[in-house]
């Protein structure tokens, strides 16, 4: 998809009108991910020390990152599978037409994976002949209805049932239009009846990663439906697409991420499914893909090493982040106008489509650090938000009003008698202007404040006076 | 200079080093080679077999899974029988090609239809063996081999898995040095397949809430024997 992240705000203000979807986001606060992620930590007394030792290993990994992707592909080999090293997102599309073509593939079953949703691959393979079919019941309500993921780990999250439901009345013609379509479970049965028929006919199936494993050239994806299984096992291929980032050396090292996995994202002690596929079946097996494919995709993260942003590239895609976010909750994920919302889409996307086009997303922060206070991988979100504030200002992005309005700022930040004087005089004119309603509905300058909120009125006089003056150091 | 070069440069270009010196790489195989275990929660690892199979069973039960403990393995195809009965489910069960499955005495219960081998989509039940079962979160780890199509394990509504007691251990890593020993120290490999399996299939895709029976199994029914020679893989 091309990124729309230049429209966060209009994006933003439709989202905050948008009934059906503040509904569904209102799940989040009550029953939802993070009142389950709560329950999960505290019933693990280790959870904060293997947050610190996922984060060892993703460092190590990442410092030798040469050697465990080399070291992984001569696994993959060695076991009978392809690595396929992409620069660009082009490439790996291309790449992986290739190997459908190869194989006269007419449809492909997919698992939910973020990086095919990065390479947009559905439109390529739609546009070369190929049919895509979303198996993950998330992806495959918003392949229906055109939409793209609103959430890493819930794509379709955005949805009440009753669009659901609309959703399926207008997808499944076959079936009685008059049929009763008013709860998860009949909604999730009549999905599982079409998508089965899918899975028994595809030609080949494409998963993500959570992990590629050095030391075994294996790859790891973690599910609940058990459709990321069926893709793999039923085709005549099983082509994995992942960024280079995911790989850790060893399954130990990957099993310590498990654990704070699942527990960070839905508040699960384990997900239901943790696969770990080693190449193509073996010549005794009597069923599992004749081929294996992976297809390692750059797309710019070699780039982000060794960058304020290195960090980054310790991120399992847990979703944590998005769920506590304030904003993520307020306006869903579609505002964010590309495939990774949320905090951690605020500090990737920028990477991945420029800071031009994604400006406004490191500045749809309150930086509460909610995000960092709940990322298993401890990466200081907040903080990289900042650096990209720092870099669309030194490069002149910012808009003219906010900079000049900085420039003033750090003129009188500079000349402290000078500032004082003015705050003083602001203080009582807003006071006097204020009167005793005690808030501004509108004020000059300020209306993108005051369009949504009150001002208060200020009362009294500066903290710099108060402070002068002993009263603001308290009784002691 | 081929993608596969252009990226390894990058990123020893952004690492502001050049290829690793080979005392390097030497320290790095040998971690490969002798995987170091990190961290692991206290839970499962103060237990004894006892404790592990407890732990198990309530971690399982708690994902809704059913466990359901039996004296000996001349007990299964009763207990099979009477699961899918009280179920109301039909009395056919296509059974793993495992040569200890094999060994069950199936025809202890006329009844009940056993066929061996890979399952297809109309089949309703599968039973299979495990590799292992984990304590700590209640997960069973299946390997796939000729003697267990992995199909089996996803494709059924329902699925029957038949674990001995003494095939729990503690923790995934305990798991992995299982797998690593199967054929001798120094000399494994991974299977093609292998499913950690965590109570029966699931999703949360509409609003939040979780309904169970996505594409996986339905339920999952997990016997537990006593004995010290019940199904085992590998």
């Amino acid at each position: 998809m091309l990124p729309q992240s230049h429209a966060f705000k209009s994006g933003a203000r439709i989202a905050l009108g948008n009934q059906p979807l503040q509904k569904a986001l209102g799940f989040m606060k009550t029953t939802g991910f993070p009142a389950k992620r709560l329950a999960a930590v505290q019933r693990l007394p280790e959870f904060e020390a293997l947050r610190e030792e996922g984060r060892t290993i993703k460092d190590r990994t990442l410092k030798h990152l040469d050697f465990y992707l080399e070291t992984f592909e001569a696994n993959v080999i060695a076991t009978g599978g392809h690595v396929h090293w992409c620069r660009t997102a082009a490439e790996a599309c291309e790449t992986i037409l290739k190997i459908c073509r190869a194989l006269d593939a007419k449809t492909v079953t997919k698992g939910k994976s973020m990086v095919a949703e990065e390479i947009a691959l559905n439109e390529y393979l739609e546009k070369h002949g190929i049919t895509p079919v979303e198996t993950d019941l998330g992806e495959y309500i918003i392949q229906l209805r055109h939409e793209p993921p609103s959430h890493i780990i819930a794509p379709a999250i955005h949805l009440v049932k009753e669009q659901v439901a609309e959703t399926f009345r207008a997808a499944h013609t076959d079936r009685d239009p008059d049929r009763p379509l008013n709860d998860g479970r009949i909604l999730c049965d009549e999905a599982r009846a079409e998508l089965r028929q899918k899975f028994l006919a595809a030609d080949v199936g494409i998963t993500g990663a959570n992990f590629l494993i050095a030391e075994t050239g294996s790859s790891i994806i973690v599910t609940n439906e058990g459709n990321g299984d069926l893709t793999q096992t039923l085709t005549k291929a099983h082509i994995v697409v992942a960024s280079l980032e995911k790989v850790v050396p060893t399954l130990e090292d990957a099993s310590t991420i498990l654990r704070l996995l699942a527990r960070s994202a839905t508040g699960q002690e384990f997900s239901t499914y943790t696969t770990v596929s080693t190449g193509p079946r073996r010549a005794e097996d009597t069923d599992g893909p004749g081929e294996y494919h992976v297809v390692l995709l750059d797309n710019g993260r070699t780039s982000m090493l060794g960058t304020e942003f290195q960090d980054m590239l310790r991120c399992i895609r847990c979703g944590a982040c998005m769920n506590h976010c304030p904003v993520y909750q307020s306006v869903g994920g579609h505002a964010y106008g590309w495939v990774y919302p949320g905090p951690m889409g605020s500090v990737l996307t920028p990477t991945l489509v420029g800071i031009q086009e994604a400006g406004h997303l490191p500045n749809a922060s309150t930086f509460c650090g909610k995000c960092e206070s709940v990322c298993p991988m401890k990466i200081p979100l907040p903080k990289m938000m900042r650096h990209w504030r720092e870099a669309e200002f030194a490069r002149d992005l910012s808009p003219a009003v906010a900079r000049r309005g900085l420039a003033v700022w750090a003129f009188l930040a500079k000349h402290p008698t000078l500032y004082r004087m003015l705050a003083s005089a602001a203080i009582r004119l807003l006071a006097l202007a204020g009167g005793r309603r005690g808030r501004f509905r509108t004020l000059p300058l300020a209306g993108g404040w005051t369009s949504v909120r009150d001002m208060p009125v200020p009362e009294g006089r500066t903290f710099h006076s108060l402070w002068a003056s002993g009263k603001g150091r308290g009784t002691r | 200079m081929s993608g596969r070069d252009q990226i390894l440069a990058g990123i020893r270009r952004s690492l502001n080093r050049g290829a690793l010196d080979e005392a390097t790489v030497a320290t790095l195989r040998g971690g490969l080679a002798a995987p170091r275990r990190n961290l692991i929660p206290a839970r499962a690892t103060i237990l004894d077999a006892e404790g592990r199979a407890a732990l198990f069973r309530s971690m399982a039960e708690e994902v809704a899974a059913t466990v359901e403990p039996i004296a000996t393995l001349d007990a299964v195809p009763a207990a099979v029988a009477d699961y899918l009965a009280r179920l109301n489910l039909p009395p056919t069960v296509v059974a793993a090609p495992d040569p200890q499955l094999a060994a069950i005495p199936w025809d202890k219960r006329p009844l009940l239809t056993v066929r061996q081998g890979r399952v297809e989509d109309a089949d309703p039940v599968a039973v299979t063996a495990c590799f292992a079962g984990i304590a700590e979160t209640g997960t069973l780890m299946l390997l796939s081999g000729p003697e267990s199509p992995t199909r089996n394990n996803f494709l059924p509504d329902t699925h029957i898995v038949v674990m001995r007691k003494s095939q729990i251990v503690g923790t995934y890593e305990e798991a992995w040095t299982k797998l690593r020993a199967r054929h001798g120290a120094g000399n494994w490999t991974m299977p093609r397949t292998v499913n950690f399996i965590t109570g029966p299939s699931r999703t949360a895709d509409i609003e939040q809430r979780v309904e169970l029976g996505a594409h996986g199994p339905r339920r999952l029914h997990i016997i537990l024997v006593e004995d010290g020679d019940g199904a085992s893989q590998g």
